[in-house]
C-alpha cells in the first residue's frame, strides 16, 4: 500500500511544483505579478524538497541538516545585508555557487557505484556527469571572476586581450574534454581524470570571464546564469530526476533568452562581448590619447554648483541622468529632495533611465525605487530621447557611456551604434563628476567638450546638496512654504 | 532514459516560451529569481546525502546542499527584497 501511495504522492507534489515553476518564471516578466511570481517559485521548491524527502526518508538528516542552517543561513544573511549598489555582485555569487553545487553533486554520484551503493553509471549518466563537473565549474568560478570585477576587486590585465587568450582557452576547453573522455574509457585513473577534468573546467571558467571588460559583466552574468540551469538539467540525469532536468532546461533557455535581451539593450552582439575582449581596450589601455582617457580632452568647461543653481531656476524642464556613480555616492536621496523642490516651484522633473544604467538593466530603477521617486517620473529610453529639444537643463549624475553622443555620429568609437539618451540635444548639460577620468568601460566621452556642455566636479551627493540650498536661497519653493506652514 | 531526453527537449521549449518580453525594469529581479531555481540541484544533494554510504561522501552531499541553499535561500530573499521596492512604489 504504502510503496505504492508515497511514490504517487511524491509525483504529485513533483507535478505541482513544475507547474509553479513555470508560471513563476511567466509571472517574473512582468511589474504587477512579479512578486507573487518569485513566492511561487520559491514555494515550488519546498514542494519538491517535500516530496523528495517523503519517498527517501530522513537518512542522514544530521547532514542535511548542516547544510541546511550553514547555507540556508548565510544566503539569508547575505540577502538581508547586502546594499542595493552591489545587487549584481551578489547574483553573480548566489549564481557561482549553485553551479559549484551541481559540480559536487555529479562528483558525489560518479563515486558511489565504486563504494557499492548504486548500479555502474550507464552511457547518458556518463555523459551527464562529465556535462554536469564542466559547466557546473565554469558557471562557478566564472561567476566569481564576474563578481570581483563589479567590486572593482580585479581589473581587465592587458595581457587577457592578446589573441593568444583563445588558443589558451581552447587548450584548456580541450584538456577537459580529454579528462572527460579518459574517465569513462578507463584511460586514467577515476579520481585522476574527474580532478583534471574539474581543474581544467575550473580554469577555463576564469580564462573565458577575464578578458571580458566590466561594462559586459550583466551579461556575461545572465549568461552563467543560464549555464547554472544547464548543470542543474545534468545534475538530473545523474540522480534520475525528471523534475531537475524539467526546471534546469527551464532556467538554461530563459536565461539564454535573457541574455539576448540584454544584449539586444547594449547593442551587443553575443559572440563579440564574449571572444571581443574589453571595449576600448584596442589601445594601450587607460590614459592612452589613442584608447581615451584624462588626457584627451581639450574644450572642458567647468563651473561652480551656484552657476548651475541659477540654470535650474530658470528652467521649466530638467531631466536628470542617472548612473551607476549616483548610486555609490548614495546620492538618491539628496536627488529625490532636490527634484521636489524644483517640483513645488512649478518646474517638470523627470528621470531618463537607460535600460543599462547602473551595472545591470534594471539596477537603476531599483536603487531610485528605494529613495521613493515616483514610478511615472522614470522614463525609458525611447519615450525620452525626443524631449530632450524642449528640455531646458538636463543633469547627468555619474552616468558616462550611456549618455556619449559618439555613438551616434563617430564610427571610430567603440560604442558606435550603441542606443544613448541624446541628451546633447537640450539646451544645457551638466554633468556632475569626480573628475575626468574614462568612464567604467574606459571610452571617451565627446559630450564633455561640447559648447553648451558643462562639468561640476564634485561628488554627486555634495553636489546635489549644495544645489538644493543655492535653489533654497535664490527663493524657489519658497511660495508654497509660506502657504503651508 | 529516452524519456528524460524528452523531458530535456520539452522543458527547454518551455522555457524559450515562456520569457519572450520583459520590460528592462525587471532584468534584474529576473536574472535573480531564475538564478534561485537554478539552486534546485539541492534537490541532487539530498538524494546524495541520503544514498551515499559514507561519511566522506555524505560530508560531499552536505556541502553541495549548503551551496545549494546559499544560492535558493538568498536568491529569493533579495528578489523579493528588489521587488518589495516596485510594490511600493506601485501603491503610493
Amino acid at each position: 500500500m504504502t510503496s505504492f501511495a508515497l511514490p504517487s504522492l511524491h509525483l504529485a507534489l513533483d507535478l505541482g511544483a513544475v507547474l509553479l515553476l513555470a508560471l513563476g518564471l511567466k509571472g517574473l516578466s512582468k511589474v504587477r505579478t512579479a512578486r507573487g511570481a518569485n513566492g511561487l517559485a520559491a514555494v515550488a521548491l519546498a514542494l519538491a524538497v517535500l516530496g523528495l524527502l517523503l519517498e527517501q526518508g530522513l537518512t542522514g538528516w544530521a547532514w542535511m541538516l548542516l547544510g541546511l542552517v550553514v547555507g540556508g543561513g548565510a544566503g539569508a544573511l547575505v540577502a538581508y545585508r547586502v546594499p542595493m549598489t552591489s545587487m549584481p555582485e551578489v547574483v553573480a555569487l548566489f549564481n557561482g555557487c549553485g553551479g559549484m553545487s551541481s559540480l559536487l553533486v555529479a562528483l558525489g554520484a560518479a563515486a558511489l557505484p565504486a563504494a557499492g551503493s548504486r548500479a555502474p553509471l550507464d552511457r547518458l549518466e556518463l555523459v551527464s556527469v562529465v556535462v554536469s563537473v564542466l559547466v557546473g565549474a565554469i558557471t562557478f568560478s566564472g561567476s566569481l571572476v564576474a563578481m570581483a570585477k563589479l567590486q572593482e576587486w580585479l581589473a581587465t590585465p592587458g595581457w587577457t586581450q592578446r589573441p593568444a587568450r583563445h588558443a589558451v582557452n581552447l587548450a584548456l576547453a580541450a584538456a577537459a574534454l580529454a579528462c572527460g573522455l579518459a574517465w569513462p574509457m578507463g584511460w586514467l585513473a577515476a579520481p585522476l581524470a574527474l580532478a583534471g577534468l574539474t581543474a581544467a573546467s575550473l580554469l577555463l571558467g576564469i580564462g573565458l570571464t577575464l578578458p571580458i571588460g566590466g561594462a559586459d559583466m550583466p551579461v556575461v552574468i545572465s549568461l552563467l546564469n543560464s549555464y547554472s540551469g544547464v548543470a542543474a538539467a545534468a545534475a538530473g540525469f545523474v540522480v534520475g530526476s525528471q523534475l531537475l532536468i524539467v526546471a534546469g532546461a527551464m532556467v538554461g533557455a530563459a536565461g539564454l533568452i535573457l541574455t539576448q535581451v540584454m544584449c539586444t539593450a547594449m547593442n551587443r552582439s553575443l559572440p563579440s562581448v564574449l571572444f571581443g575582449g574589453a571595449l576600448g581596450a584596442s589601445g594601450s589601455g587607460g590614459g592612452s590619447p589613442a584608447g581615451g582617457g584624462d588626457g584627451s580632452y581639450s574644450s572642458i568647461t567647468s563651473c561652480s554648483p551656484e552657476e548651475c543653481a541659477l540654470a535650474l531656476e530658470a528652467a521649466e524642464r530638467v531631466v536628470f541622468v542617472p548612473g551607476y556613480g549616483l548610486a555609490v555616492a548614495q546620492a538618491q536621496h539628496s536627488l529625490k529632495e532636490l527634484a521636489r523642490l524644483l517640483e513645488t516651484a512649478g518646474i517638470e522633473v523627470a528621470y531618463a533611465i537607460h535600460p543599462v544604467a547602473g551595472r545591470m538593466p534594471g539596477h537603476m530603477n531599483v536603487l531610485l525605487a528605494e529613495a521613493d521617486v515616483p514610478y511615472e517620473q522614470l522614463i525609458e529610453m525611447e519615450a525620452i530621447n525626443p524631449d530632450f529639444p524642449r528640455t531646458d537643463v538636463v543633469i547627468v549624475l555619474g552616468a558616462n557611456d550611456v549618455v556619449n553622443p559618439d555613438a551616434k555620429t563617430d564610427p571610430a568609437s567603440p560604442l558606435y551604434g550603441m542606443p544613448v539618451l541624446e541628451v546633447d540635444q537640450a539646451r544645457s548639460v551638466f554633468v556632475v563628476k569626480r573628475s575626468l577620468g574614462a568612464g567604467y568601460s574606459g571610452i571617451r566621452n565627446g559630450l564633455f567638450e561640447l559648447p553648451h556642455t558643462s562639468m561640476v566636479f564634485g561628488d554627486a551627493k555634495a553636489v546635489l546638496q549644495q544645489l538644493t540650498t543655492e535653489l533654497r536661497s535664490l527663493g524657489v519653493g519658497k511660495v508654497p512654504a509660506a502657504a503651508g506652514r | 532514459m529516452s524519456e528524460a531526453l524528452w523531458v530535456l527537449l520539452l522543458g527547454s521549449l518551455l522555457g524559450l516560451e515562456l520569457i519572450g518580453k520583459v520590460p528592462p525594469t525587471l532584468h534584474t529581479p529576473l536574472m535573480s529569481g531564475a538564478n534561485a531555481i537554478s539552486g534546485i540541484t539541492l534537490l541532487a544533494a539530498l538524494a546524495l546525502i541520503t544514498q551515499a554510504p559514507t561519511a566522506a561522501l555524505q560530508l560531499v552531499g552536505a556541502v553541495a546542499l549548503g551551496f545549494a541553499l546559499f544560492n535558493v535561500v538568498g536568491g529569493f530573499l533579495v528578489t523579493d527584497r528588489m521587488l518589495a521596492m516596485f510594490r511600493r512604489r506601485g501603491t503610493s
